[in-house]
């Protein structure tokens, strides 16, 4: 028998749209005429905008814009101002940061100076953004969760392109802005300190990442599944326990003899997301500053096996005494 | 008793699929059914497996455990007991486990009158751990395909493969999949705090509404896909991770064998810009 299964929306209402929350005073007025899109509205909220702007939310976006602008006329630059060229090679091309020789200095413009002030200038954006959901978050009487979790990505963005390139002496050490060239970067990142799948941060962040995308499949499906009760009602589920959350628990009882409530579902939520930057985080920032080689760590602590037979008496000639006149 | 204060109301017979009102009863705060036992059966037996893989292998070291699938020279057809059956083995009672737990979840949603996403939704897990121990070996013509199940022995199987093809992270379905997986997390900590945000406001504050959710993120964005909405995301976005993860590693091998940074020429050598060199 054929049954609604509430996976989009097959009536779209249309009524008088929102204008939001009204705001107190210091706030400025919000932009843009609020419109229905009946497409949107086959999968959630039919409603598009307003936006609240803000000074931190234009600041941010100046910032923002402007790291975006450097990052691609230095790629415009690579391939001779041929915008041909530029789309035909996008996904190649990088704008680096500087050659290790130049420590933390400050590098002529054309030699990581463009990259440290994109850098910069991508980071002023970042933590305008950070204050403004704080501001928007404060300015509604709601809770802190959201910019807190969102410091938990601005910490493994801070490791990755500030916290280990000062503390390996080098801004070279930082992350090139580029498709391929990130990519290729991650994966010489991991060769170089022997393979980070042995990194058990790196284990733990994955699992938390994996763990993130098989609760949202949960949780989602869950409340999908109960939405004939009601079950998208969260809020007032979680104050006022109704029939939906009653069997979205009794389901992941009865299946795997444990569950959530309707709040603390959400408990688990914020916290696999937020650890998976957070420990991500810790495993880059040992990686290369307290552990050079991985595997021979993980063999260190009996977790990985060796193999003797292959590469007998291994040692890392990374740890060995540079030639002299070689900056790392 | 292992009930909640409103479990009893809800424990009623019927919804099963098999076996009638025979298995229709509870465990603890577990529901049984048919596909209970037959999902007890399959996870006792594959465990039993693995232990006595365990026991003829070479360590007890829980990190080193390893069971590994047959040597490619098996082909397709099965392996002596310590050469890889055993895997094989674990293999069909790893599929017939999560089978009857997809089956069994099926049940317990008709008992409870719930639509069926969540087994819907495990079945594109199962789908992709299928795809990965049964559709490649097969299309690649052995079952030494497979990946040995062993917590780091896996991670050397998954480097390994991956070095196979040069650099997997240009597998074009790797990179949506990794996509999905990061937005799926971002989207995630974004519900969670938002719900949380809004029945925990602070002290002295009273809780807020969905209206204020809604304000929020369309103060923040612009748009607010709201509370139904998030959820229809959230499981759209988990579970295109799954399909584009079976996707990239089934493209790997049969469909493609060389390195995949060389996949990306055709887009290099498009006929608009062809006749000009690459500057």
């Amino acid at each position: 028998m054929a049954q609604y299964q509430n996976l989009f929306t097959t009536v779209n209402a249309v009524g008088p749209v929102s204008h939001g929350v009204e705001l107190g005073h210091g706030n400025s007025p919000r932009t843009g005429q609020p419109l229905l899109n009946y497409w949107l509205g086959k999968l959630g909220n039919a409603q598009l905008g307003p936006i609240y702007l803000g000074g931190l939310g234009l600041a941010s976006l100046i910032f923002g814009t402007l790291a975006i602008n450097i990052i691609g006329f230095n790629m415009l630059a690579q391939v001779n101002w041929d915008p041909i060229q530029f789309i035909r090679q996008l996904f190649w091309l990088a704008l680096e940061p500087p050659p290790p020789q130049y420590g933390l200095s400050l590098p002529p413009m054309n030699q990581g100076g463009w990259y440290l002030l994109s850098s910069l200038f991508l980071l002023i954006s970042v933590m305008l953004w950070f204050a403004r959901t704080w501001r928007r978050a404060r300015e509604l009487g709601l809770g802190m969760h959201i910019p807190y979790a969102f410091m938990s990505a601005i910490w493994l963005f801070l490791v990755l392109g500030l916290f280990r390139p000062v503390l390996m002496g080098s801004w070279g050490e930082a992350v090139p802005y580029g498709i391929f060239p990130h990519l290729d970067w991650t994966a010489a990142f991991s060769l170089r300190y022997g393979n980070l799948f042995y990194n058990p941060f790196h284990a733990l962040s994955i699992a938390f990442l994996y763990g993130s995308v098989l609760l949202f499949a949960m949780h989602g499906a869950t409340i999908l599944a109960v939405g004939r009760y009601g079950g998208e009602r969260e809020i007032e589920q979680i104050v006022d326990r109704g029939t939906a959350s009653e069997r979205a628990a009794l389901f992941w009882r009865w299946t795997m003899g444990f569950n959530a409530t309707m709040e603390s579902i959400h408990r688990w939520a914020w916290w696999f997301a937020v650890l998976t930057t957070l420990t991500g985080g810790i495993g880059i920032l040992l990686t290369g500053t307290v552990v050079d080689n991985w595997y021979l760590w993980a063999v260190k602590h009996g977790v990985a096996p060796p193999y003797p037979d292959v590469f007998p008496a291994v040692s890392d000639p990374a740890l060995q005494a540079a030639p002299s006149g070689v900056k790392p | 008793m292992a009930m909640l204060s409103f479990e009893k109301k809800y424990r009623v017979r019927g919804g099963t699929l098999l076996g009638g009102d025979l298995f229709d009863f509870w465990l603890g705060p577990f529901y049984v059914g048919f596909f209970g036992v037959t999902a007890a059966f399959f996870a006792l037996l594959g465990t039993a497996l693995i232990l006595w893989g365990a026991a003829m292998g070479p360590t007890w070291n829980l990190w080193q455990i390893s069971i590994a699938p047959p040597d490619l020279s098996y082909g397709l057809r099965f392996a002596p007991l310590a050469e890889g059956g055993l895997w094989q083995l674990i293999t069909v009672c790893a599929l017939g486990a999560f089978g009857s737990w997809a089956l069994r979840e099926v049940e317990i949603c008709r008992k409870l009158g719930m639509g069926y996403h969540v087994p819907v939704a495990f079945s594109v897990a199962i789908f992709a751990y299928f795809t990965l121990v049964v559709i490649r070996p097969v299309l690649m013509g052995a079952w030494g395909h497979g990946f040995p199940y062993g917590i780091f022995s896996h991670l050397d199987w998954v480097s390994n493969v991956g070095y196979q093809y040069l650099h997997f992270h240009y597998n074009p379905a790797h990179m949506i999949a990794v996509s999905f997986f990061f937005t799926t997390t971002f989207a995630l900590s974004l519900h969670g705090g938002l719900v949380l945000s809004s029945t925990n406001p602070g002290r002295g504050q009273e809780v807020k509404t969905p209206e204020h959710e809604d304000t929020f993120f369309r103060d923040i964005i612009g748009y607010s896909v709201g509370t139904l909405g998030i959820h229809r995301v959230g499981l759209f976005l988990a579970l295109a991770s799954g399909m584009f993860s079976a996707l990239c590693i089934v493209l790997s091998g049969p469909f493609w064998t060389r390195g995949w940074p060389e996949w990306w020429g055709w887009w290099l050598n498009l006929p608009i810009w062809s006749q000009w060199p690459i500057a």
